[in-house]
């Protein structure tokens, strides 16, 4: 056990001190996390690059900063923005999920055309996957893609679709092989949200805000060309960004940070009697959680270790998403609980809370458990990848057992 | 930066597993619970020969010198196998208490044979974390007087280590006069705690340190029962597992049916971050001493809540068998639970972890 990054790495730790003390006051407000970056986040953004700050690994001649890969300069650079309270890169979908598909699967043109104007904050992406009939089952979407005079004709509907009218160009699966299997019949196409055919409508949720939308094609026309890896192939290229989801959703700085403020509240929060965290049944339940926080923090120190040395990650990561966003959700239950009758003030209240933050965070943590991959399908991970248990028989071999049995069979046929 | 174990500590807990997996199948536990002392002389025997009975001695009175963490990779080996072995108070909490309050003399005295593994020793400090019954030990003079209950590692002792109500630690002879000893009688046979009650005894003090070690060996043990209680845990999943994976109803695998499966993710789930916690707590009684008691809280509550959940849950995977005595699933879901009650239970533990943090005054 050794918790020292080691003698160079102080001196990187130091530098990013440095930077951050000198720079901080070019640093755009920390809730400035609009879609479409402002002119001053999309400034700050590059400075970051320029010191490697952000990018840090990503190639030079696509807009990066170029450094060789190296996991504890990048974990001591988000360390350090964290404890500063300040706003580190940019992190759209673009940023966090194209770009590392390209850098692994893109043509040397995509590389080229797409990553630095994406990195930079100047062309602004969505993802388009999920559908109304294919959401656990991702590889269930029915968005046609015929071919017609060298362009796909793309025709059906995405939903979860964040940040649609804010992008500019969206990365999308669709069904160019009607007649292949489920899983081979997927293509990956980029292409421009100004598209004609192309219809947004916000999708407003349980928090009284749209942060998604429904986006509908109609003959949208995209030349043939605009695909990443080959017709067909898109369910692989999918999986590699749906793996840099996974690692996105799990960051166990912003768990300690939520901990943090949730302490801050039960601590100045005061009825009559007292603050908050006097309160036996709520200072209990916060030592529970901040326990939990702690093990997941640690358990992150253990992954982190793992990849230095080349291990697999195993089962202690394999549990970090299913983890983390229960946790954060927890955190926020107890904030509002913490709050009491105060608890219920939102939508811009006299006497509201932190602008509703915590009522916001409650209910928008429960979006994050179910998407990117629901809780229900990481236990079915944890349980076939890490435990190794049998699999689901397929729903083929269960009807035919239905034909020869009755009943029984389809009790087991869970959600997935 | 490596946050792990060493290859060392990886070394020592395979051939902790080995030794045990030779030494402690569950027929030879069973055979233990139903002693009058459930030590296993064959496994103390085995073990000592890889020297864990001494290591946490330090060098120069015969032992290893090793730390905490490496005694947590040996506590969670024994409660993977529930071995019945006097590890917590007599090769844990006694060395530490010896090396960090003892004197010379008494060093000298006690820490070669413990290394040895010719003594076993004792250890009551329950009282320092609640009474109950009106339990509690005062001294005066060289004299105890009064109760103290939940002596770990009782039976066999040929000495014991008693903090007093002031928190400081002494030494007792089993054999002095004016020592009463009585057994208690737990869910888990496999380890021996009993009440001690003094009428005078004669007694010999540790350094007068100001309740330091004592807190020392709190923090120990509480960190050693939450590494007990991750490897009983980590057998409790891996029965449930392969039971499920054997297991056939409806014409089918139980562990296909995600009811059952997803039992099993949770428990893994909740698991695998408790051995990080234990580990990192392990970690600062040995290099970051004045953070360690907030630690070891945060270990001892967390284990134990996600440990009562896997105990239950793995009980409920296994249905019907796993109630029964046949699968001796319930000496690993025994042990879970001694481990959660002694040294304080959660919501003891996390009051305290509260105090230490300044959110509130100690009642």
């Amino acid at each position: 056990m050794d918790l020292d990054y080691g003698p160079e790495y102080d001196i990187f730790r130091q530098e990013v001190r440095a930077f951050i003390k000198e720079h901080r006051h070019l640093a755009p407000p920390p809730g400035d996390r609009a879609a479409r970056p402002s002119a001053e986040a999309i400034e700050w953004q590059n400075l970051l690059i320029a010191h490697g700050y952000t990018a840090r690994t990503i190639p030079c001649e696509y807009g990066g900063y170029g450094a060789e890969p190296d996991i504890l300069e990048s974990r001591i650079v988000a360390e350090e923005f964290s404890r500063a309270r300040m706003p580190g890169g940019l992190a759209n979908q673009g940023i966090s999920m194209l770009v590392p598909t390209l850098l692994e699967l893109g043509s040397e043109e995509q590389k080229r055309r797409w990553i630095e104007p994406t990195l930079k904050g100047d062309v602004v992406w969505c993802q388009g996957y999920s559908e109304p009939g294919a959401g656990s089952d991702l590889a269930n979407l029915k968005t046609s893609a015929r071919v017609e005079n060298g362009e796909f004709v793309i025709n059906g509907q995405k939903i979860w679709t964040s940040t649609a009218r804010q992008a500019d160009m969206i990365f999308c699966l669709v069904r160019t092989e009607p007649d292949a299997p489920k899983h081979g019949g997927i293509s990956y196409l980029i292409f421009s949200m100004d598209t004609p055919g192309i219809e947004v409508r916000p999708l407003k949720t349980m928090t009284g805000h749209a942060e998604f939308n429904e986006t509908f094609f109609t003959d949208v026309r995209v030349p043939v060309d605009q695909i990443v890896g080959q017709r067909g192939q898109g369910w692989l290229v999918a999986n590699a960004t749906l793996g840099h989801e996974r690692g996105m959703l799990g960051d166990p700085d912003a768990l300690e940070n939520r901990m943090q403020a949730l302490i801050a509240l039960m601590q100045d929060e005061r009825t009559g009697e007292g603050r908050a965290i006097d309160n036996p049944v709520l200072r209990d339940r916060l030592v529970a959680l901040q326990a939990e926080v702690a093990a997941m923090k640690y358990n992150g120190m253990r992954v982190l270790s793992d990849s230095l040395k080349g291990e697999p990650g195993g089962m202690a990561k394999l549990i970090v998403k299913l983890q983390s966003c229960e946790l954060a959700h927890q955190i926020s239950a107890l904030a509002i609980d913490a709050m009491g009758e105060m608890g219920i003030l939102y939508h811009h209240s006299p006497r509201e809370r932190d602008g509703g933050a915590w009522q916001w965070n409650y209910m928008f943590q429960l979006g994050l458990i179910i998407g990117g991959g629901t809780a229900q399908i990481q236990k079915n991970i944890i349980a076939e990848r890490g435990l190794d248990m049998p699999r689901e028989p397929k729903p083929a071999r269960i009807a035919a057992a239905g034909q020869q049995t009755t009943a029984p069979a389809h009790q087991a046929q869970g959600a997935n | 930066m490596d946050f792990g174990l060493s290859q060392d500590q990886q070394m020592l807990r395979d051939a902790v597993a080995h030794c045990l997996r030779d030494t402690c199948p569950l027929d030879h536990v069973r055979w233990c619970a139903e002693q009058e002392n459930p030590a296993s002389d064959r496994v103390l025997e085995a073990l000592n020969v890889l020297g864990v009975g001494g290591m946490l001695v330090p060098e120069e009175h015969g032992g290893l010198g090793m730390t905490l963490l490496d005694a947590t990779v040996v506590a969670e080996q024994l409660g993977f196998a529930v071995a019945p072995v006097p590890f917590l108070a007599s090769q844990v909490l006694a060395p530490i208490a010896l090396r960090e309050a003892g004197s010379k003399e008494q060093k000298a005295r006690w820490l070669p044979k413990i290394a040895r593994g010719e003594v076993r020793v004792g250890v009551a400090i329950s009282e320092t974390v609640e009474t109950r019954d009106g339990s509690g030990v005062s001294s005066a003079a060289g004299k105890l007087t009064g109760t103290a209950l939940f002596c770990l590692d009782f039976k066999g002792a040929d000495a014991y280590i008693v903090a007093d109500a002031k928190g400081r630690l002494h030494l007792v002879d089993a054999e002095a006069s004016g020592l009463t000893t009585i057994s208690l009688t737990t869910i888990d046979r496999t380890r021996s705690v009993g009440e001690l009650r003094f009428d005078g005894a004669e007694a010999e003090p540790l350094a007068d340190d100001g309740g330091v070690a004592t807190s020392r060996l709190r923090d120990a043990g509480r960190v050693i029962l939450a590494a007990d209680s991750l490897g009983a845990g980590e057998t409790m999943i891996q029965k449930a597992v392969a039971y499920a994976g054997q297991r056939e109803q409806f014409g089918r695998l139980i562990g296909s049916f995600q009811a059952v499966k997803h039992m099993c993710a949770e428990m893994a789930a909740r698991h695998e971050p408790c051995r990080s916690l234990v580990w990192f707590a392990a970690h600062t009684f040995d290099a970051m001493p004045n953070e360690a008691s907030l630690v070891a809280c945060q270990a001892k509550s967390h284990t134990a809540e996600v440990h009562r959940f896997v105990a239950r849950t793995s009980t409920e995977v296994h249905g019907g068998m796993g109630f029964t005595d046949l699968l001796g699933l319930h000496y690993f879901f025994k042990r879970i639970g001694f481990d959660r009650q002694v040294l304080g239970g959660p919501e003891t533990v996390r009051a305290e972890a509260a105090v230490l943090q300044g959110w509130t005054k100690a009642a």
